[in-house]
Parts: C-alpha cells; sequence; structure tokens
C-alpha cells in the first residue's frame, strides 16, 4: 500500500473511467480496435492501481467476488455457447447469431473475465502476502 | 442413438449426487433406469444385427482434423453393450444397497455412471481417436473408483498402481493406433476392415502389434502386467464386479477381438497372445487356489478368465472365436454374480475371509442360492452355461491339435471347479462359525444383481437359443468372417465331455487336497521368487530418485541458472535449423530510415535496452525495460496495427506493477553477488546470440514475398459471414476461437497456479512462526 495523497485521488477518478473504458472496449471490439483480452487487462490494471492506492483489502471489499470466482466463471461462459452449435448439428464452436448478438460475442466476455479473474488473482495474493 | 445413449448415462451422472441428497432411498432404483433403458434399445437392435446389419452413425467432431465421433454396432460391440448397461442397472441397484448411508454414495454413482458411459463408448467406438479417448476415460474413472476409499493409503496406492498400469498402455495405444492409421490409411475400423490393405505383410507390423498387444495387456492384466488387478480389489465391491470381471479388464480383450481380423492370424500373433494367454490362465488358476479373501480369489479367477480369452483370439480359428463369445458372456455372469454374492456375504457376515466363513446357509439362503448357481456356471458343469462355454473351448481347442495349449486350459479349469468349491461348499455348507452366528440375508438391492445373472447363466443353459444368434454375430465380427452356431446342452459323447468329466475329477481331487496343493504352490513360489508388487515399487523407487537427480541438476534454485537453460535450448533448436536449412539471407530491403517518429522510436527502444544492462539496481532495470516495451507499443501504433498496441501497452503496464511487486519482496542483495564475472559475460554472448538468431530469422521472414492469400480471406469473410469489422478480433474469438479457447485455459491455470504456490509458502511459513 501506498500513502500517497496523489495516487489515491488519481484512482478515485481514474477507476470508474476505467472500468466503463474497458467495458467500452470490449464491447467495441467486434468492429473497431479492442476486444475481451485488451478490456481485461484495463480493468484489471485499474483494479491493481487500486489495490497499490489503498491496499488489497480495500480492493477485495470493493470487487465483493473473489477473483477465483470471476476466473471460473469466465471460462464457463467461454466454454457453454460453443455447444449451442449443437443445436443446429454443427461442429463445437460453430458460431451462432441472433442479431447483433452472437456466441462469439459471449466468448469475447469469457476472455474478458477470464483475463480480470486471472490478473486480479496473481495481483492479490502477491500483495496479501507482504502483508502479513 | 448410441451417442445419445452415452449421453444421457452421462447426463445421469452428473445429477446423481443432487438426486441422492434429495432421494437416498430411492435414487439408485432411479439411476438404475437409465442403463436398463440403454440395455432395452440395445435389446431390440439385436435381431437386426444378427441379420447382418451393423448399425451406423456418425457425428462430426474435429472435421479439419478428420476425426468423427463415429460409432458402430456390430455382434461384437452390442454382446459388450448389452453386458455393459444390462449389468450396470443392477450394479448401481447394488451399490446403492451396498453404500447406504456411506456419505460419498451420490459420488460413487457420479463416478460409476461415468465409468459406464465411457466404456459403451469404448466398446461402440469406430474412428481409431474416439476409440483411444474413450480408452483413456476409462481408465481415468477406475482410476477414481479403486481409489473411492480415499482415507485408507492402500487404496491410493492401488489407484495410482492401476492408473499407471493401464495409463502406460494407453499411451502404447495411441501410438499403435496411430500407425495403424497411418499404415492403413483411414481413420475408422470399418473402413480400415474394407480397404483391403493387407496390414500383416506392411513395414510398420511389428511396430504397431508391440504397441497394441501393450495396451491389450495392460488393461487387461496379462502376465506380466497382472499385479495391478488383484491390488485393484481394494475397491469397494460394486467397482470390483462391474470393472474387474465384467467390463473395463475386458476392453484389452475386446480390442483384441475387435482388431483380430486385420492383425491376426500371424506367427507373431499367434505365440504373444497364446503364451500371454496361457501363462495367465495358469498363474491366475493357481494364485486363486492360494487365497483365502473371497474377493481374492475372484479376482485370481478373473485373471484366470481372461488368459483364456487372450489364448482364443490367439489361436483365432472359426471355432476359438465361437468359444471366445460362449465363454465370454459365460464369464461376464457368473463373476458379475460371485463378486456380488461375495459383497453381500460380507455385508451380512462382517467378513470375506473363507477361513472364518462356515453354514452361512441357514441364515443367507437366497444369497446362497445365487452363489451356488453362479459357482457351478464356473466349474463348468451342466446345466449352466459356463458348460457350454467350456465345451466350446474344448472342442476346438482339442479338434485343432493344440495339446500344449489344452493342457494349461485343463489345469486351469480343474483349478476353476476347485475354487468354486472352495467359494460356496465352506463357507455355506461348512460348519457354522462365529462369524455365521450374527450374519443376516441382504435386502432386495444387493440380491437383485445376483438373482438376475445367476438366472440368466441357469436359462442360458437350458435354452442356448436365446443367446445363440447374438453369440454367433459377436463370433463373427471378431473372426471377420460369417460364423453358425449351434449350441446344446448336450452333444452326446465327444472328445470335449471326455475332457470335461477329466476336469470335473481333477478339480474335486484338488479340493480335497488343497491342503497339500497350497503347499505345494506355496513351494513353487519360493522357488520362483517373483514379486511383481516389490519390483513395482523398486521401479518406481528408481524413477523418482532419476527424476529428482535431473530437476536437482537442471533446476537449483537460481532464477538466472532456469533461464540460462531455457534460452540456451532455444538457441541451439532455433540456431541450428536457421543454420541446417539455410536460412541465412540478406532480404532486399534499404536500411534507409524513412520515418522520422520511427526512427526516434528505434533510438528510444536502444537506449532502454542499454539501460537496462547498465542498472545497478532491479527496480532501474524494470523501468529501463518498461521504455523499451511502451517504445514497441508506439511501434505498433504507428504501423497501423492499434490491437496489437493497446494490448502491448497494457501487458506494459501490468508487467511493471507486478514485478515491482515481486521486487519488494525480494531480498535485497548488493550488486553483482549473484553472478560471477564468467557467468556474466556468458550471460552477455547468450543474449547477444539469441537476439542475432531472432533476428536472423526476422530477416529471413521478410525475404519471402508477402503472402495475402489469408489476409484477403479474413478481410473478405470477416464481415459477412461472422459479423465483424475488426479482423483481428474475428479471428480470435470466431475463425481461431479454438485456439484462444486454449488461451485463456492456461491464463486460468496460471493465475490459479501462482495463486496456489504463493499460498502453500505462506501456509509454511505461517506453520514455523507457529
Amino acid at each position: 500500500m501506498m500513502e500517497s495523497l496523489i495516487l489515491r485521488t488519481g484512482v478515485r477518478l481514474l477507476l470508474p473511467l476505467m472500468l466503463l473504458f474497458s467495458i467500452f472496449i470490449l464491447w467495441r471490439g467486434h468492429n473497431e480496435p479492442g476486444g475481451g483480452f485488451v478490456g481485461g487487462l484495463i480493468c484489471a490494471v485499474g483494479f491493481a492501481l487500486h489495490a497499490i492506492a489503498f491496499g488489497v483489502k480495500a480492493m477485495r471489499d470493493m470487487l465483493r467476488i473473489d477473483p477465483r470466482t470471476i476466473l471460473g466463471t469466465g471460462l464457463l461462459v467461454g466454454i457453454t455457447p460453443g455447444f449451442l452449435g449443437a443445436l443446429s448439428d454443427e461442429p463445437y464452436m460453430t458460431a451462432q447469431w441472433l442479431g447483433a448478438l452472437g456466441t462469439p460475442v459471449l466468448f469475447d466476455i469469457g476472455v474478458y473475465l477470464v483475463v480480470v479473474g486471472a490478473i486480479l488473482a496473481m495481483v492479490q495474493t502477491l500483495m496479501a502476502e507482504g502483508e502479513d | 442413438m448410441i451417442l445419445t445413449a452415452i449421453l444421457a448415462i452421462i447426463l445421469a451422472a452428473f445429477i446423481a449426487p443432487t438426486l441422492n441428497r434429495v432421494l437416498p432411498a430411492l435414487s439408485h432404483w432411479l439411476l438404475a433406469l437409465v442403463p436398463l433403458s440403454a440395455a432395452y434399445w440395445f435389446a431390440i437392435q439385436v435381431p437386426g444385427v444378427v441379420a447382418g446389419v451393423p448399425v451406423l452413425e456418425s457425428t462430426s467432431w474435429a472435421p479439419s482434423l478428420g476425426v468423427a465421433l463415429s460409432f458402430r454396432l456390430d455382434g461384437l460391440s452390442l454382446l459388450f453393450a448389452l453386458l455393459i448397461c444390462g449389468i450396470g442397472a443392477f450394479i448401481l441397484i447394488y451399490s446403492g444397497g451396498y453404500l447406504r448411508g456411506h456419505p460419498r454414495e451420490g459420488r460413487f454413482h457420479l463416478f460409476i455412471m461415468a465409468f459406464m458411459a465411457a466404456m459403451l463408448g469404448l466398446v461402440t467406438a469406430d474412428d481409431l481417436i474416439s476409440l483411444f479417448v474413450f480408452w483413456e476415460l476409462t481408465s481415468i474413472t477406475s482410476f477414481m473408483l479403486i481409489g473411492f476409499n480415499n482415507e485408507d493409503a492402500r487404496s491410493r496406492r492401488s489407484a495410482i498402481q492401476a492408473l499407471m498400469v493401464t495409463g502406460g498402455g494407453g499411451m502404447a495405444l495411441l501410438a499403435g493406433l496411430v500407425l495403424l492409421g497411418m499404415a492403413s490409411g483411414e481413420w475408422s475400423l470399418t473402413a480400415i476392415a474394407a480397404s483391403g490393405t493387407d496390414l500383416r505383410t506392411h513395414a510398420l507390423y511389428p511396430v504397431l502389434l508391440v504397441l497394441l498387444l501393450l495396451a491389450a495387456f495392460t488393461k487387461s492384466a496379462q502376465v506380466p502386467f497382472h499385479f495391478w488387478l488383484p491390488n485393484a480389489m481394494d475397491a469397494p465391491t460394486p467397482v470390483s464386479a462391474y470393472l474387474h470381471s465384467a467390463t473395463m479388464v475386458k476392453a484389452g480383450v475386446y480390442l483384441l477381438a475387435r482388431l483380430n481380423p486385420t492383425l491376426g492370424g500371424t506367427e507373431p500373433w499367434f505365440w504373444a497372445l497364446t503364451i500371454a494367454g496361457g501363462v495367465t490362465a495358469l498363474w491366475g488358476s493357481a494364485m486363486a487356489l492360494r487365497s483365502t479373501d473371497l474377493k481374492k480369489i475372484l479376482a485370481y479367477t478373473t485373471l484366470m478368465a481372461l488368459g483364456v480369452l487372450v489364448l482364443l483370439v490367439g489361436i483365432g480359428s472359426d471355432g476359438a472365436m465361437k468359444a471366445f463369445a460362449g465363454f465370454l458372456l459365460a464369464h461376464a455372469l457368473y463373476k458379475g454374480a460371485l463378486f456380488m454374492g461375495a459383497g453381500s456375504v460380507d455385508h451380512g457376515s462382517g467378513t470375506r475371509n473363507v477361513g472364518e466363513l462356515g453354514g452361512l446357509w441357514a441364515k443367507m439362503p437366497a444369497t446362497g442360492l445365487f452363489i451356488a448357481i453362479a459357482a457351478l456356471s464356473m466349474a463348468g458343469l451342466p446345466p449352466m452355461l459356463g458348460f457350454l462355454g467350456k465345451e466350446l473351448i474344448y472342442e476346438d481347442v482339442f479338434g485343432g491339435g493344440q495339446y500344449v495349449a489344452l493342457a494349461a486350459l485343463l489345469l486351469a479349469n480343474s483349478s476353476m471347479v476347485a475354487a468354486a468349491g472352495i467359494l460356496f461348499l465352506k463357507p455355506f455348507l461348512g460348519v457354522p462359525t462365529k462369524a455365521a452366528a450374527g450374519a443376516h440375508e441382504s435386502g432386495p438391492a444387493l440380491l437383485a444383481g445376483p438373482a438376475l445373472l445367476a438366472g440368466l447363466s441357469l436359462l442360458f443353459g437350458l435354452w442356448p437359443a436365446l443367446p445363440q444368434g447374438l453369440l454367433a454375430a459377436a463370433a463373427s465380427a471378431a473372426r471377420g468372417a460369417p460364423l453358425e452356431l449351434d449350441l446344446h446342452l448336450w452333444h452326446g459323447l465327444t472328445p470335449a465331455l471326455g475332457l470335461s468329466a477329466v476336469t470335473v475329477a481333477l478339480g474335486v481331487g484338488l479340493y480335497a487336497g488343497l491342503t497339500s496343493a497350497r503347499t505345494l504352490l506355496a513351494g513353487v513360489q519360493r522357488v520362483t521368487r517373483i514379486d511383481h508388487d516389490k519390483a513395482w515399487d523398486c521401479l518406481l523407487s528408481l524413477l523418482d530418485r532419476l527424476a529428482g537427480r535431473v530437476a536437482g541438476w537442471l533446476q537449483d534454485g537460481l532464477l538466472h541458472r532456469y533461464l540460462a537453460w531455457i534460452f540456451s535450448g532455444i538457441l541451439f533448436l532455433l540456431g541450428t535449423t536457421l543454420a541446417v536449412r539455410g536460412g541465412l539471407v540478406w532480404p532486399g530491403i534499404s536500411l534507409e530510415v524513412e520515418d522520422a517518429l520511427g526512427g526516434s522510436l528505434a533510438v528510444l527502444m536502444l537506449g532502454g535496452t542499454v539501460g537496462a544492462i547498465r542498472a545497478h539496481s532491479r527496480m532501474e532495470a524494470v523501468l529501463a525495460l518498461a521504455i523499451t516495451g511502451m517504445s514497441v507499443a508506439l511501434f505498433f501504433l504507428l504501423f497501423s496495427a492499434p490491437d496489437v498496441g493497446i494490448t502491448q501497452l497494457m501487458v506494459e503496464t501490468l508487467s511493471a506493477i507486478i514485478l515491482v511487486l515481486i521486487m519488494a519482496k525480494l531480498p535485497l542483495l548488493p550488486p553483482g553477488s549473484d553472478r560471477s564475472h564468467r557467468v556474466a559475460i556468458f550471460h552477455g554472448f547468450l543474449a547477444i546470440g539469441l537476439g542475432g538468431v531472432v533476428s536472423a530469422i526476422l530477416l529471413a521472414a521478410l525475404d519471402q514475398p508477402l503472402a495475402l492469400g489469408l489476409s484477403r480471406f479474413f478481410g473478405d469473410t470477416s464481415l459477412l459471414e461472422a459479423h465483424g469489422r475488426n479482423v483481428v478480433n474475428v479471428i480470435l474469438v470466431d475463425f481461431r476461437g479454438f485456439d484462444t479457447l486454449g488461451e485463456i485455459t492456461v491464463i486460468a491455470t496460471a493465475g490459479l497456479g501462482v495463486f496456489a504456490l504463493l499460498r502453500a509458502r505462506m501456509g509454511k511459513s505461517k506453520g514455523r512462526k507457529a
């Protein structure tokens, strides 16, 4: 934890923006530069900065969910939509579309969640080890 | 429909734990309905399959690799499928009664049904890769089942032993199947059989034969890989009854029978199978007579049966394959009944030791009756199915003039008569013992299975026309040519009948002189002194020591040494490939700097690198490297690769954060103290060499004309077929989505790995403080 007023004020302002930006990047990834991987990285950096500024406990309190749960959810969201193709007798992970929402978008959300979960799990453990 | 049956069983397996929690008294009866309906579906396929029309179905799985989830149901597969689903349903009911009130009963049902699905897939699979996948699944699920009592160290050891032996065989199977596919040019069993390529004279035949035999012999516990099977009896009785009598151990036999038409009939095939089978049969029957634990006796008689089946496939004549089918069914029925009966005795009296059992007939008449019928079938006495099976064997082996095999079979079968005596006579009709006094009869869940299987042993014996068609179809499939089978309880006075009489006489003699027979066998064992179990332990500890040596040499705890090993390896592999393939070229490009911005970024990169080399502390080095990384990211942005640019930027930021977090924990060392001067020079050469090789590769790549085929394909199809304009992202999540799935799995594993490793360290340091 860093007791720096500049960092704390900065993070307080930046974190909501970074989260919004990360979701924006995730959403527009299909047509413009961006995507789940980058979006996840941005989101994770936001939380990691928060943890550096306010300590890992504050970050976890704000996050509410265990990073490992995020990670597992992400894998599930990544894997399951691939089976939808089986309904129309197509191989695993054949894209299915319903207007603007398709299985690749769901898959991208899965990638986003896995990246966030994995990085936060690492950051959280690395920082927690220093605290005790 | 076959796939539906497999999926239905898997689905039922997954709801089993929940169902068990909600309806503890009913769940096993309900779950049994699933395999039972599958068995019903398989049963109505019998007329069609017997008429010679196999059921075929195929679902594409990984079409780009040519792997399909294809199934084929011919006589052999159908016989196995009926045994798996039919016996499986009653095993489920039985395990519900056997494990009543066990805290992990639901989990047991999950494992055993998962195994059932895997086994069903194995015997119906037509595609070589599917066959391998199901084969491995049976190894893994049986590992879970053998180690079900995971608090018990013996169970854990047996489970690991079984997994390593059968898993090792699985590796051989994969290699063997790949070679089989390469040699025949076909990847489905049907196509290989139909292609007409003579694999027996192919150059690869010896290699693939050895590999496939290794797989079959480990799975079906043939000498010298037999030792895991008796140990696997540490599993709960339903597992022994199901996996180690009727199903899993027969997978190897199934593979051999399946491949007999394409690979069989050669000299090496004949000798390998008859010798391994004969030795296993004799070894199993000798050990069965020496044992006193009911389950161990049954385990060894199973070895004997597996040996006989392998021997018959080795002989491979028309008659041998008929005998194979007949004996296979007879053995599955009586052995399943005997195992379940033994479990019932254990349950009712509290012991499985023959020495402590006696006079159970009065207390457990139903169990006794079913064990008696099954034991009669095992002894090969009329009017049981076992008698018919044995007659078929004698008829063929005597007619074929294989007198050595005949002698081995005669000895093995007479031991079966004696073993049947041990199983039934003393425990049930002997003098009542203390254990028998407190014994009680088992409930319907425990008796349903033995009742059905013993009943079928008797019914099929009395009315052999009933299973005749299916057995003929199974024999035809294993022979690769249509065979007729005519079963009768009474064939007149044939040599086979005479041999049966000799067998019974010998068996009665063995039982009467059991004590002296045991001393004799103990003496033989003392002379041969082969303890496979100990040999296995020795092998493992040798392997452990070797691994320890290698790991200690390669990984001595200093990070820079690990990296030096890795980089030297990469340098060696890449450098030699480049040199051997003549990849060192100077492309026809100019080195003039056309872009002022690009040039200044390059200077910045160089500056960062020099800074990192000259840094006095780790923090300085990290920061200097971050300059290089950021310049690379800007480079990507400048040359219109925004996706890569943003990602690089984020990765640089995160690396800096994580490195700083780690640095804070590392002990402060005075600069230079962790490497000597000579090591630093070596590292310098390594770095320059690796950088040089990578640069050479990039230059060589530049020399190639840019292939635009892929870019054009993605550019054309991205929006039309994948509804996205960002080609990079569309490739990641759609066109190559499968790769990405692999990558996020790696990320997830890395995240959890870091978490687990650091937590483990923390736990230790806390423990040390306290």
